[in-house]
């Protein structure tokens, strides 16, 4: 398609949009420099990435990398569970039967209806301290062989942390699904119910129509959504340091704290969620193209 | 002659409104039903209620022998030997035509990929496209998908073709090449049953013509003396109707 080439006084408009938002940034700035009587200093900031080992002679991580890593493994799982809670619910939403309808809904409306913090205090007060220790998670890092310590600290972090981690990455599934769950529902309720009837029509099963005809049209439909339902998980893995989870937000409030470079500390955490945030969006976005291209001309 | 189809005293309700009235219709092996009549009388319920994608709410519906009911597994199979064609085409948009066609005989029958391919591309070729076999659905004409949605129910051997509206959302230059293929379909000895307006495709197809109007059947006759000497009132008018333009 081509674009209509612009009108001048749109140009114009443009132009004096542009100009004044320059302006209004730099008259921030300005001020903030003359008002504020800051020293910035950003150089300790490398410490607390990597600081150097005097016994082993070497560089080791230290809390903000440890908080990103540990950050992303929390984002990673989590994604990866509230996907498969929302799959599973958001076709449990589409059934015929009532009972499952009415299961999933329960969940989502009890999710959905209550902000995020005091879920999250729900969660840990009354889930994740009762069944850590029922399910016995609290005691892997004791219990288990070597090799599985091994595995699980590649996948869940420092053995001292997986109580921890497992908590987090559970209650941050759990309230996350509920979304994916809606937006899954959604995508499934857009294809024309002409499809499940060919498909019925032809012989398969009414899971065979679902597995192979509405849900691979209904997951390219919800792409863009789903990209954005991951970066708000993203940005609220930061609220689980409320609950002591070992993530790069909770951590970055001990750097904070203890050197009272707050600005600084704070800025740099910014500056990282945006990254992650804007590259998965990215990312996203180039995929959701490419399915374009493949299926339709 | 065998029963295909039997329908014993159905009736249908969409909430208060009775779609279909007390309809009573026997299909034999090999025979070509057309069925017609104006919007909204019953006739695409009435062939939606034979594979169950309705269903119907009195009376007997019988299929190759077996009898319609609640039971899933009994439905999936009879839907097997009972081929749709929609309207609308229904194909799958995210599958190229050939996964499109070898799709059921693969998951509903369990054909290997390349035994599937096989009859995939056997059907194409019935219905003369088999150049288009890696495009997409929505690289093809009407008229094209039209034909790819009857290869993929043939893919299946069913014994019986449904076909509802086939030519309804075609432009008027594609619905010869749907027809065509049906003709040769009916010609091969199919069991068919046609929900369409084209009366020059059920004087040259057809065995027997039903007449529907408000959820009944008001007339079913063999076609030759359906045209020439219809008996009901209402059947004359809609003749006058759909042919004198």
């Amino acid at each position: 398609m081509r674009r209509k080439p612009k009108s001048n006084l749109t140009r114009a408009v443009d132009v004096i949009v542009i100009a004044s938002a320059l302006f209004l940034v730099g008259y921030v700035i300005h001020k903030v420099d003359t008002v504020m009587i800051y020293d910035w200093h950003w150089d300790f900031l490398w410490n607390y990435i990597l600081r150097w080992d005097e016994e082993q002679q070497s560089y080791k991580p230290n809390l903000l990398l440890k908080g990103l890593t540990a950050t992303f493994g929390l984002v990673i799982w989590s994604m990866l569970l509230a996907s498969i809670i929302g799959i599973v619910m958001g076709i449990m939403r589409t059934s015929s039967r009532i009972f499952f309808r009415t299961v999933s809904r329960l969940y989502v409306e009890f999710i959905r209806n209550m902000p995020p913090v005091v879920f999250i205090f729900v969660f840990f007060f009354f889930l994740s301290s009762q069944f850590v220790p029922l399910l016995g998670i609290d005691r892997i890092s004791v219990d288990a062989s070597p090799t599985t310590i091994a595995i699980l600290e590649i996948l869940l972090g420092p053995p001292e942390l997986f109580a921890n981690a497992i908590s987090g990455i559970l209650c941050l599934a759990l309230f996350e699904g509920a979304y994916i769950t809606e937006i899954i529902r959604a995508g499934i309720q857009s294809i024309d119910k002409g499809q499940s009837e060919a498909g019925n029509s032809i012989g398969l099963s009414r899971f065979q129509t679902l597995r192979w005809i509405v849900f691979p049209q209904a997951v390219r439909k919800v792409i863009p959504p789903l990209t954005g339902q991951f970066i708000t998980l993203i940005k609220d893995s930061s609220i689980l340091a409320l609950i002591s989870i070992q993530e790069l937000t909770f951590l970055a409030q001990e750097v904070a704290y203890s050197t009272q470079y707050v600005f600084e500390v704070w800025l740099f955490v910014a500056g990282v969620y945006f990254c992650i945030c804007y590259s998965l969006a990215f990312l996203f976005t180039k995929l959701e193209k490419r399915s374009r291209r493949i299926y339709q001309s | 002659m065998e029963q295909m189809i039997s329908l014993k005293h159905v009736s249908k309700y969409f909430g208060e409104f009775r779609a279909l009235n007390d309809v009573s219709l026997e299909v034999s092996a090999g025979e070509r039903v057309v069925v017609c009549g104006p919007s909204g009388s019953g006739k695409s319920t009435m062939i939606r209620c034979i594979n169950r994608l309705e269903e119907h709410d009195e009376g007997e519906i019988w299929v190759n022998g077996n009898q319609l009911t609640e039971d899933v597994k009994n439905i999936t199979e009879i839907r097997k030997d009972v081929g749709m064609v929609f309207q609308q085409f229904n194909l799958f948009p995210h599958l190229s035509v050939v996964d499109n066609l070898t799709l059921a005989p693969m998951k509903a029958r369990g054909f290997s990929k390349g035994d599937a391919t096989d009859l995939a591309m056997t059907y194409l070729n019935r219905v003369h496209i088999p150049e288009q076999a890696a495009k997409y659905p929505g690289q093809l004409s009407g008229g094209q998908q039209q034909r790819v949605a009857i290869a993929r129910s043939l893919c299946m051997q069913p014994k019986i073709m449904l076909f509802d509206e086939p030519t309804s959302a075609l432009d008027p230059e594609m619905i010869k090449e749907v027809l065509d293929v049906m003709i040769e379909l009916a010609e091969e000895g199919m069991t068919m049953i046609v929900v369409t307006h084209e009366m020059g495709f059920a004087k040259k197809a057809a065995n027997k013509v039903v007449f529907m109007d408000e959820g009944e059947v008001v007339e079913s006759a063999p076609t030759e003396q359906f045209f020439s000497q219809p008996e009901s009132d209402r059947t004359k008018l809609f003749l006058s109707q759909i042919l004198t333009h």
